[in-house]
């Protein structure tokens, strides 16, 4: 039995938005300790927190289309000794109040919990102003914050009642489309750990957030031509699972890092820091590369990014190919 | 009505807080002057008379909350405190020094006493307000009064005119903003800058009890305090009306003397000029 449970087949998985992980988290959050508060700019359905709100009316506060005015109330509320949820959609929280969130949340060292939905090109139809692929790099930046990108609804759940009980300040990076579901209620989640959920030999595949059942899906194909890559989940970007992830890169000697997020300064920045820091690998990071989505269907989005499983296997087959030569 | 002695009680330490300002800020070379001065009878009536607190306890769950949310004032903050009791009045020379618990802005981690990290503007009504949500709504075994003093010039914030709607819409009664209203900026007169008049009718548009008085007059935030700690169905917004300066005859109504603190040799002219205020 593997360490890390995964679903059997990634033939045909379920899908559940990320998003309503989260919701259910904070109920559960909510009821095992009564600090915990969520706080919501006008989108409480949206971001999953009306389920908090019917169970716990009055430890919910709306405080309208106010972003600034979101996390630093928040971050009186923890002063009081609260621990506030605050959620939007991500390109205005944590897109529009950075710098609340710096001085407020992390500097001043309260455990403000910033929970972005509507992440990535999942956002689909609304187009490039809504699809937040900054937020990664904005938030891991930050001292003393904790980043995020659970793979699946049912780690957001976990990850929720994890970030509840942490003591810091918190991104919680969730999305909005029905995603595939292939961790299970079984497989373990532990802030700041990532996680090997498929052996390997020839390369690393390492994925945050939805990307990791794309690099499972690449993982399969490539394995059909006799690539076995070694698939790790990292849902927590920050603090990086430096052990886990460089025993991987010494063991394959090629990483390929997957986001559905801006390459500069994401995910694959933080991989990249740390392999040339502690053990040059040569390394491709995948992900949106210094441009804006657009509107259209997230599958499609993800194709036209060369984002789906098939995308990343071609890719990284390319990769290889030439490093055979 | 205070009595006269109490009155001139919290004067005279208003005037041993603006001697610890111009001491520090000329050992330490930088920092403002003119806000901290503007500010030292507001902060005298709040930290010896008005705030419940335990110098010996920064924790005391039931204390009321201060929030300087213009954190450049700081050095006002920090005597005040000092001449509280809260650290040794000795340590007002460290201030902006490597290693000083007396950040150059405050910051809530370095010293046990402060409630918030503030500088950058505008967060600091939020801050009080979250507070002041807690005592009110959630947790109303602890009533507890929420002070947030701001600057005029922080007001061209968003982030503030946000914390109002929200204070009001929570009917936050227990929450007290105190405007420091010097009509000074950083980069001139705040009215040229961005003006702020009728700046009452405006906090009484947000829904808050609006009260003007003169900061620099101790029997005035007195009555301005009295008055506001005794509406309990809206927040009050106390506007302040103060002299940038004050007590220091070259430095008053100067907008220039915002972001700069006197050299030495000014600093000991500036004490003099105090204890000749003083006389008056």
């Amino acid at each position: 039995m593997s360490a890390f449970p995964t679903i059997s087949s990634i033939e045909d998985p379920a899908h559940e938005p990320i998003r309503f992980g989260f919701g259910r988290g904070l109920v559960r959050a909510g009821a095992a300790d009564d600090r915990v508060v969520a706080l919501c700019a006008d989108l409480t359905e949206s971001t999953q927190m009306h389920a908090f709100k019917e169970r716990f009316p009055e430890r919910f506060i709306e405080v309208g289309v106010a972003e600034q005015n979101l996390v630093t109330v928040a971050s009186g509320m923890a002063r009081a000794g609260r621990i506030p949820f605050t959620s939007s959609y991500a390109a205005f929280s944590p897109g529009r109040n950075w710098e609340q969130i710096k001085t407020t949340a992390c500097l001043n060292d309260q455990p403000v919990k910033i929970v972005g939905s509507h992440t990535g090109l999942n956002v689909g139809p609304d187009g490039a102003t809504h699809q937040m692929l900054e937020d990664i790099a904005l938030m891991r930046v930050l001292p003393n914050m904790v980043v995020v990108a659970p793979g699946d609804s049912i780690e957001a759940e976990k990850a929720t009642m994890a970030l509840a009980s942490n003591g810091s300040p918190g991104y919680l990076r969730l999305a909005r489309d029905p995603t595939p579901i292939f961790t299970t209620d079984e497989s373990p989640f532990t802030l700041g750990r990532a996680y090997v959920i498929r052996a390997g030999t020839d390369l690393s595949l390492l994925g945050t957030g939805t990307m990791t059942f794309e690099l499972l899906v690449a993982a399969e194909v490539l394995d059909r031509t006799g690539v076995h890559a070694e698939v790790l989940h990292v849902p927590t970007v920050k603090p990086l699972d430096a052990r886990t992830i460089l025993a991987s890169a010494a063991k394959t000697g090629l990483v390929v890092t997957a986001e559905e997020a801006q390459v500069a300064g994401g995910f694959g920045s933080a991989v990249a820091e740390l392999l040339s820091a502690e053990l040059p690998t040569r390394l491709v990071r995948l992900g949106v590369e210094d441009r804006f989505g657009e509107s259209g269907r997230p599958r499609e989005l993800l194709e036209k990014f060369g984002l789906t499983g098939e995308h990343i296997a071609a890719r990284v087959q390319a990769v290889v190919t030439v490093g055979r030569k | 009505m205070s009595a006269p002695e109490e009155v001139d009680r919290l004067e005279s330490i208003a005037r041993d807080l603006r001697r610890s300002v111009l001491a520090m800020l000329a050992q330490a070379g930088s920092g403002h002057s003119a806000g901290p001065l503007g500010m030292a009878e507001i902060i005298a009536v709040m930290y010896f008379h008005t705030l419940r607190h335990d110098p010996a306890r920064p924790d005391d769950p039931d204390r009321d909350i201060f929030i300087l949310s213009h954190g450049h004032t700081a050095p006002i903050l920090y005597a005040a405190m000092a001449h509280a009791g809260y650290f040794p009045t000795d340590e007002l020379m460290t201030l902006r020094r490597l290693g000083s618990r007396l950040q150059g802005h405050p910051e809530r981690t370095a010293l046990p006493g402060l409630e918030t990290t503030s500088g950058p503007l505008g967060c600091g009504l939020s801050q009080g307000a979250g507070i002041a949500y807690v005592s009110e709504h959630l947790d109303r075994s602890r009533k507890r009064f929420v002070y947030v003093a701001m600057g005029d010039g922080e007001l061209n914030e968003g982030n503030i005119w946000e914390a109002a709607m929200f204070a009001a819409k929570y009917r936050l009664g227990n929450l007290i903003g105190l405007v420091d209203r010097n009509y000074i900026q950083i980069d001139g007169r705040t009215e040229e800058v961005m003006p702020l008049d009728d700046l009452a009718a405006k906090w009484r548009a947000f829904g808050w009890h609006t009260i003007e008085t003169d900061g620099n007059s101790v029997s005035g935030l007195l009555a301005a305090l009295g008055e506001a700690r005794a509406v309990s169905d809206r927040p009050s917004a106390i506007i302040a009306h103060t002299v940038p300066g004050r007590g220091v005859d070259f430095m008053e109504y100067d907008y220039r003397w915002h972001g700069k603190p006197p050299t030495k040799d000014q600093a000991l002219s500036a004490i003099d000029a105090l204890e000749a205020d003083a006389r008056r």
